[in-house]
């Protein structure tokens, strides 16, 4: 009985893990979460590698969204079967960090295989982003990116606004959405996607207020959410009060589904999204010219708007495999190191150049002066001097926290409780959340 | 008339024959069952490197979550809307099918049709339908005067997954109530009409009544349906959204256990939902199917 449940499963196992297997290479898995055309550039950025050298092949493959590949990568960590290199998005990253025994540092792995490594060679976000508290980066920045405000200047003009002049605060937006809706030029002013990620976190961020105790988690497991302070209960009550008058419509939790739809179809005039949208707003943006700004904020609480944060992706190095497999892996960050392909990347997709090489070799082509708004991501990440409010955060399962603050946020929408009532409930939920975490990983 | 018995000598192989079936429930279902029961009295990390006993704290802690109690109070909506709107439409379209004579094969064919549809699929068909922003229906609602918006209205949403599961549902219980009805004997309804009882009167003192075994069974699978088998819907559609306004039972385990890593609290829950099908399970074998006579 038991020899051949072991036989079943070693037979399945078998069957599932050693697919075609070419006899000098080392192959090296790379899960991602890229589907469409993000999903293309990728393979062939990894086809790009498998040229330049026999020795190794990396094998990317799509495991899904970022929430599925993260879970399908633990999941496989704990059959040991996971792959050397897996993307896991911004929000896991505290869950990562957690994991020491799982991970093997990007800045150890490249020492250890002599590969050149050099940290100030990125951009100083995206490094603050991903390192421990002594500095180190931990994994490889691959797609990062940055939320914006994408606007329809045919709209605009409808409505009898200037169709080069976006709105710089939130009270612009507001009196801009009015004058839109009022005229007829379009149903509803503002759409957003990810209410979490723009109008919670990178809200915080820009108005220098902090989103949870310990420079934002940064300090350690012992972080608690904050992030029900006066600028974040005040946009919230706007959302709120402008969802009401039908100057903003809710596009769903998560991603919002809903919400690019609405901008695509001209229904909404003003859309926020990820910068990486960028290639997906302009195919689908077709009878009308699209606009990109910064994200608004309010200028009577803050002067200075200070950066926004990091969202995106990074690829993480799970432990267990062969020694031979790392080197393999060093050498392809190195090759995806390389200003030629991260500019290739960054301008394809509207991810941020992650390093410095790349931006400089973007600006040397003349891409930014060929298509204007395509550096707005880039200026808005690096404005300022980042406070210990907007240099990010890092908290463990923020996958559920995050679910959490969607939750609320529509049972205000709702009408069920005002804007203060729902940050505290997602306050005092996520803390739930957080001190679980804790428990599960105190070492 | 005697029946030939054959003999098999042999005593271990019939154990053999069992073997194959045997392997496959404990490795698939028992296994793993016993693993959630095991997990459901653990804390753990996501990687699974530091795992701690804590006796009953993710069942206590689930106790006394006011989430997991509206949980089970939308379970419970929405297992009863689906059975009472698919079991009704379905047994009133068997009835009409029934009294046509000539193409009831024909209705059947088509009607069982959306029983082929995964569950998934019909998410989207009906997401697709009702979005508020692209869809038809929420159009034809809208200029109807209501306004629909699944996105941001808790009830809404859960009309929505009852009618796309419900939907689903009715092509089961039609073919069921279909054969059901066939074996009602025709002399029992003749004579009552012969006594002047017109077909309502003869529906509900004698089609329906002797239809009763059946309407018992499906009772039971669709409120199983509903609870367990609908999760493809619900993802597919609302997310258990807005505000948990749809998160049933089954789809909490998921949200908790697969997307929040929460594998503790996460198999608790499955534990309970393996207690209540037990339960459903039980009372189906033990009292349904002896008591229900006529």
């Amino acid at each position: 009985m038991k020899k051949l449940a072991l036989l079943l499963s070693t037979s399945v196992i078998a069957a599932l893990s050693h697919a075609p297997q070419a006899a000098a290479q080392t192959e090296i898995a790379w899960w991602h979460a890229m589907d469409a055309q993000l999903g293309e550039k990728l393979e062939e950025i990894a086809a790009g590698f498998n040229e330049s050298q026999s020795e190794f092949k990396i094998v990317p493959s799509y495991k899904g969204t970022y929430a599925e590949t993260l879970t399908t990568a633990i999941a496989a960590f704990r059959a040991n079967e996971q792959p050397a290199i897996v993307q896991v998005f911004e929000v896991g990253t505290g869950t990562m960090m957690a994991a020491k025994g799982a991970v093997y540092p990007v800045y150890q792995l490249m020492a250890d295989h002599g590969e050149p490594w050099d940290p100030s060679g990125f951009l100083a976000p995206v490094t603050g982003y991903y390192s421990d508290t002594d500095g180190n980066i931990l994994s490889m920045p691959f797609n990062s990116s940055t939320p914006i405000m994408y606007y329809n200047k045919d709209v605009f003009e409808k409505a009898g606004l200037d169709r080069e002049t976006p709105p710089k605060t939130w009270a612009e937006l507001e009196t801009m959405s009015r004058q839109i809706v009022e005229s007829g030029a379009a149903q509803c002013g503002l759409s957003s996607a990810w209410i979490t990620w723009i109008q919670t976190e990178n809200l915080s961020a820009i108005h220098d207020q902090p989103f949870g105790t310990l420079e934002n988690g940064f300090g350690g497991l012992g972080t608690e959410f904050t992030f029900n302070g006066p600028v974040q209960v005040r946009h919230w009550d706007n959302l709120k009060k402008w969802s009401d008058e039908g100057l903003f419509q809710y596009g769903g939790p998560g991603g919002g589904a809903d919400s690019a739809p609405k901008f695509y179809a001209q229904e909404c005039a003003i859309f926020m999204n990820s910068s990486a949208g960028r290639a997906g707003v302009i195919a689908n943006a077709k009878e009308f010219e699209v606009g990109f700004a910064p994200l608004p904020y309010y200028d009577d609480e803050i002067a200075e708007p200070k950066n926004s944060i990091i969202g995106g992706a990074t690829l993480w190095t799970l432990n267990g495999k062969d020694p031979e497999v790392y080197k393999g892996v060093a050498q392809f960050y190195t090759y995806l190191s390389q200003p030629e392909i991260q500019a290739a990347w960054h301008q394809f997709t509207g991810y941020l150049p992650i390093t410095n090489a790349a931006y400089e070799l973007g600006q040397e082509q003349g891409y930014y002066a060929e298509n204007p708004g395509s550096d707005i991501a880039i200026e808005q990440i690096t404005r300022g001097t980042p406070t210990a409010n907007s240099k990010g955060v890092r908290f463990g399962n923020l996958t559920q926290a995050r679910n959490v603050v969607d939750e609320e946020f529509e049972a205000m929408l709702a009408g069920t409780k005002t804007a203060q009532e729902a940050l505290d409930a997602a306050v005092e939920r996520g803390n739930v959340i957080l001190r679980d975490f804790e428990a599960a990983n105190a070492q | 008339m005697q029946a030939k018995r054959t003999i098999f000598p042999n005593k271990i192989l019939p154990y053999m024959l069992l073997v194959p079936q045997l392997a496959v429930t404990l490795i698939f279902f028992i296994w793993p069952a016993l693993q959630a029961v095991k997990s459901s009295f653990e804390l753990a990390d996501s990687w699974g490197f530091q795992t701690t006993f804590v006796w009953f704290e993710n069942y206590r802690r689930l106790f006394v979550d006011p989430n997991y109690f509206a949980s089970v109070g939308k379970t419970a909506i929405f297992a009863f809307s689906v059975t009472a709107l698919s079991m009704s439409l379905s047994l009133i379209l068997a009835v009409a099918v029934n009294r046509v004579l000539r193409t009831n094969r024909l209705y059947t064919t088509l009607l069982v049709w959306p029983y082929a549809v995964a569950p998934v699929v019909v998410g989207i068909l009906w997401w697709f339908m009702f979005n508020p922003t692209i869809g038809i229906a929420s159009y034809l609602l809208r200029a109807a005067g209501v306004d629909w918006n699944h996105r941001m209205d808790g009830n809404d949403a859960m009309i929505l997954v009852i009618i796309a599961a419900s939907w689903k549902q009715i092509s089961y219980n039609f073919l069921f109530f279909v054969a059901g009805l066939q074996s009602v004997p025709q002399s029992l309804i003749e004579a009552a009409a012969i006594d002047g009882a017109g077909p309502f009167k003869r529906f509900w003192t004698i089609v329906f009544p002797l239809l009763s075994p059946t309407t018992f069974f499906l009772l039971i699978v669709n409120m199983n349906y509903a609870m367990f088998d609908t999760f493809g819907i619900i993802d597919a559609t609302t997310q258990g959204g807005p505000a948990q306004a749809t998160n049933t039972l089954v789809y909490k385990v998921y949200t908790d256990g697969f997307l929040g890593q929460n594998i503790g609290s996460s198999s608790a829950q499955s534990v309970v939902l393996m207690i209540v099908v037990i339960a459903l399970t039980a009372i189906q074998f033990r009292y349904v199917e002896r008591r229900v006579q006529y």
